[in-house]
């Protein structure tokens, strides 16, 4: 009985802190305009990209123009959603300056605690700067006449569910992932190196740069088999109909998988970090 | 002390205080370019699959993305000061620069080399020449002028490009991050030939940012294109000063733009 009413409290703890934080995060609207501004030009280009390479070619592709077209559209809307570009900057800078001491006294359990957090700032920019790109995206090239440039709405109603699923699971593999590159601080205080080149493999294999499907088909094993996959791809896949919606569980496993595999080395990592751990300053 | 040793005596500072951690710095420095190395991967990815791009090959499309990336990280490491200059405002630390007896410009200029950027620049540099060897281009004294030509009018736009964006800062006293649509996303369009863009893109980047005039159309000189796409071979000589003369306008604007500022007093 004790024991229930102790983890109802510490769950309640961890939800009024994903709301605090996503809350927060919401305030930043300026930047979120920038930002759209910015991926819808940066969209444009890999769709202008694309279409070119689309109509140099008479071979069939494992994808079609206005697939990839969308696969393209969903990146640049979900980017900061499902590709963990950095760790939390703010706990990587406690860490620096030594006021992480702050959160090890807490009385809730670190990882979780600094995962939620991770949660939350997947999750804000889904409603900041995904549903107002990918309106624009889905009603603004069509006005323009431009159809072959716009976001396609999937054939089902089957196929839209399946992905909501699958992005579910991608936001909470990007979180966990975000908590890697947070934890890395504990061992190198300035964190640039792993920081700065983890991200660049992210992007690329997740099907940021390109969609996955347009890669070597000699590759595409190996892509399917790393997690990175389910953060962008697969549930784009789903969407766009190049994964029939049936194949929902085989990528819910996938990220199932690769969530509890790298939640435990996260947890590893913290555990350790926080046995040698200096505080800095004084 | 002319404005020249000044600057070379500022940067000469900037980089010894770089190279006291020669190990961070060699770090650094490979990551970039490794990071930039993996961006080629994605334009490989693509020629795999579809072989050409439009009447493009690789290896020519390889020359413009090696020329803007070089561009680029030249003119990256020059402005980093310009690029941080949103917090010189909004600190209110310009006004010790005001008042120095040295040009405004200089001072900014000399605030930092950044030499890590040279990881993009030697990874420009190896496709290139990786390019140029493929297509058997021979170095002859006109591609070596438009090679040369293009790079110099790329930086100069890039760099007007970063001032025109600090110039803002004067009116707006936060940074503008939407005008990383022109330098990041100038980089990334200009790796493609224009060629395959819309028409009103194009245009955009030939009248008003004049990325097209400096990149796209001297490498139609150096591969011997341009008459197919009905670009006079002058045009190809003389379109990269068009860099030169983006970045005078954008030094005029900061003056103007000087005589606006207010201190935060901050």
């Amino acid at each position: 009985m004790e024991e229930s009413k102790q983890l109802a409290c510490n769950l309640s703890a961890y939800r009024s802190l994903f709301v605090a934080r996503f809350v927060l995060l919401l305030q930043y609207r300026t930047a979120a305009l920038a930002g759209i501004a910015t991926q819808l030009f940066w969209g444009l280009i890999k769709v202008m990209v694309l279409a070119a390479f689309f109509s140099s070619s008479a071979e069939a592709q494992p994808m079609t123009l206005s697939q990839a077209v969308s696969y393209v559209w969903l990146g640049q809307a979900l980017l900061v959603a499902v590709v963990p570009w950095s760790g939390d900057r703010e706990i990587q800078a406690m860490i620096r300056s030594g006021a992480v001491g702050y959160d090890l006294l807490r009385p809730t359990d670190l990882y979780s605690f600094w995962l939620t957090r991770a949660l939350a700032m997947r999750t804000a920019p889904v409603v900041l700067r995904a549903l107002p790109l990918l309106t624009i995206s889905l009603l603004l090239f069509p006005t323009l006449e431009l159809n072959e440039w716009a976001l396609a709405v999937p054939d089902s109603a089957a196929a839209l569910i399946a992905f909501l699923l699958a992005l579910i699971g991608a936001i909470v593999l990007s979180a966990a992932l975000t908590m890697l590159l947070t934890v890395s601080m504990l061992w190198t205080i300035s964190g640039e190196g792993i920081n700065h080149l983890f991200p660049t493999l992210i992007i690329v294999f997740s099907g940021m740069i390109i969609p996955l499907p347009l890669f070597p088909d000699w590759m595409q094993p190996l892509l399917a088999v790393l997690p990175f996959s389910g953060l962008l791809d697969q549930p784009f896949c789903l969407f766009v109909g190049s994964l029939p919606p049936s194949a929902l569980g085989q990528v819910l496993t996938h990220q199932a998988i690769w969530i509890s595999i790298i939640i435990l080395f996260g947890r590893w990592l913290v555990k350790r970090g926080v046995q040698r751990l200096v505080i800095q300053g004084g | 002390m002319n404005a020249l040793q000044l600057y070379g005596r500022y940067i000469g500072v900037s980089v010894q205080a770089q190279m006291q951690y020669k190990i961070s710095f060699g770090l650094q420095t490979l990551g970039h370019l490794g990071v930039t190395a993996i961006e080629f991967l994605g334009i490989w990815v693509l020629f795999a699959r579809f072989g050409q791009l439009a009447d493009w090959s690789i290896a020519e499309v390889a020359l413009f993305y090696g020329l803007i990336n070089m561009a680029f990280a030249c003119a990256d490491a020059l402005g980093r000061g310009f690029d941080s200059f949103g917090k010189l405002v909004q600190n209110g630390d310009f006004d010790r620069l005001l008042l120095r007896p040295r040009s405004t410009v200089l001072q900014i200029l000399g605030t930092e080399l950044t030499l890590k950027r040279f990881g993009r620049l030697i990874q420009g540099l190896v496709i290139i020449g990786w390019s140029l060897s493929t297509l058997q281009i021979a170095l002859t004294l006109p591609v070596l002028w438009l090679l040369s030509a293009a790079f110099v009018g790329s930086v100069a736009l890039f760099c007007g490009i970063v001032i025109f964006q600090a110039t803002l800062t004067f009116w707006t006293i936060e940074s503008l991050e939407i005008m990383n649509i022109l330098t990041y996303g100038g980089v990334e369009t200009a790796q493609y030939p224009f060629s395959i863009y819309g028409r009103w893109f194009q245009r955009f980047f030939t009248f008003i940012v004049p990325l097209a005039c400096v990149s796209y159309l001297p490498l139609l000189g150096v591969l011997n294109r341009a008459s197919e796409f009905g670009v006079p071979l002058w045009v190809c000589f003389l379109s990269p000063w068009s860099g030169i003369v983006f970045l005078l306008l954008a030094l005029r604007l900061w003056r103007i733009g000087e005589r606006y500022y207010c201190s935060t007093g901050s």
